[in-house]
């Protein structure tokens, strides 16, 4: 075969498979910034995370803005401190914004959904919302639930 | 008792000794120098060619086939579940890190790696391999060596083209068969699916096995029994220990992926 025609079909095999790779970079893995240059690290103690992940998303109005970086249980008030990393600096989270812990669907992973407050001032990066919703234990729903029906 | 004994002794040799030299012929691809980097490119293109590029009709047409499979099986399970939208997450998880590779590896080695132990079997029948010894051109360099790196780098290569055509497949499938919500199957599909974890291992695992497929293949050829019937078994052999290389190297790979290394 002509050498100049090998050589053509390897540069062409090459750039396709650097095409596909694209293709599964972007359209299958959504591939997102994960180096965090320009995130920021915040904080969050919860009586209960329930089933939280680390690596869970975080969100807000439905919107993933980031993921949960690390749970360690606080040894001295028994809650579990929740490290938030957030994508990007531009997204701003007043102070006294709340985080709470939803479940996507009935049977879908666990995940943080932060609701902006409305102070002027905005969260430094490792600092810390107060106000948290732990997750819904079903078990403690139905053990409430039972002890009203009883009285 | 005593014979028994030393036919034990000589089997063991023989195998160590082949390890041996196989390592040696590695070390040997690795890092010698080529005289020429010029003609060595060149001859590495060649090799691409016939390695890689005359892969792709059975690499793009198994991979259709697979991932179109893929997708059928999932429905089928997934439709009792009423939880078909995750069928995007299935066919790309299930593809991307475990079909893809592994498919394309014994494909590979079926195909590719076959070739090149026979080729190089019979250029040493053929006394071609010795004769380049005594005009002083060293065969490691000039005939193993580009064919070694032309597995190496097509290998992953492959796996991506796979990876994937076979996802398309699926895609084929589930949405313009089976009527999945398009937009469900993609949107699950880049939520499940993590480039550095999924994607990547995928592409490790494929460099891997791109690695030890070439090189068992240019290592039964160089040393085989240079008549018709050894390069036949040698082939056979290629075929053989490079797919269970695969796959038991497969299991490890996963296992050591898994467990967070």
């Amino acid at each position: 075969m002509n050498k100049r025609t090998v050589e053509v079909m390897v540069g062409l095999f090459v750039l396709l498979a650097f095409i596909l790779l694209l293709f599964l970079a972007l359209r299958v893995s959504g591939f997102t910034d994960n180096s965090f240059k320009n995130g920021y690290t915040v904080s969050a103690e919860f009586d209960n995370v329930g089933a939280l992940n680390e690596g869970a998303l975080v969100s807000i109005a439905g919107v993933k803005i980031g993921e949960i970086d690390s749970i360690v249980l606080d040894p001295t008030t028994y809650r579990a401190d929740v490290v938030m990393q957030i994508y990007s600096k531009k997204t701003l989270l007043p102070i006294d914004s709340s985080a709470s812990i939803y479940t996507q669907g009935i049977l879908g992973a666990q995940y943080i959904g932060l609701t902006s407050g409305f102070a002027e001032t905005n969260l430094q990066n490792k600092g810390e919302i107060r106000t948290t919703h732990s997750a819904l234990i079903l078990e403690n729903l139905i053990g409430q639930f039972l002890f009203k029906m009883k009285k | 008792m005593i014979t028994r004994l030393q036919q034990l002794g000589q089997s063991t040799i023989r195998v160590i000794t082949s390890l041996g030299s196989a390592a040696i012929t590695l070390f040997v691809v690795c890092f010698r120098k080529p005289q020429n980097i010029g003609s060595a490119f060149r001859a590495l293109v060649a090799q691409l060619f016939s390695v890689g590029v005359l892969s792709l009709p059975i690499i793009l047409v198994s991979g259709l086939f697979i991932g179109m499979v893929v997708g059928l099986q999932g429905h089928h399970t997934l439709v009792k579940f009423g939880a078909t939208s995750a069928l995007g997450s299935l066919v790309a998880l299930s593809v991307v890190r475990e079909l893809g590779p592994v498919v394309t590896g014994l494909l590979f080695a079926g195909r590719a790696c076959s070739a090149l132990t026979a080729e190089i079997g019979l250029m040493k029948a053929t006394e071609q391999l010795s004769s380049m010894e005594m005009m002083g051109v060293d065969p490691l360099g000039r005939v193993i060596a580009p064919r070694f790196w032309a597995g190496v780098i097509s290998m992953p290569l492959l796996a991506i083209i796979f990876d994937a055509v076979a996802i398309f497949g699926g895609y084929l499938v589930s949405v313009k068969l089976l009527g999945v919500d398009s937009g469900s199957f993609w949107s699950n599909m880049q939520s499940s699916v993590v480039f550095s974890d999924d994607v990547l291992n995928g592409i490790y695992k494929s460099i891997v096995f791109g690695i030890v497929a070439t090189w068992i293949a240019v290592y039964q050829g160089n040393a085989c029994i240079p008549t018709a019937e050894g390069i036949g078994r040698a082939t056979t052999r290629t075929v053989v220990y490079s797919s269970l290389a695969i796959l038991g190297l497969d299991f490890i790979l996963t296992a050591m992926m898994m467990g967070g290394w």
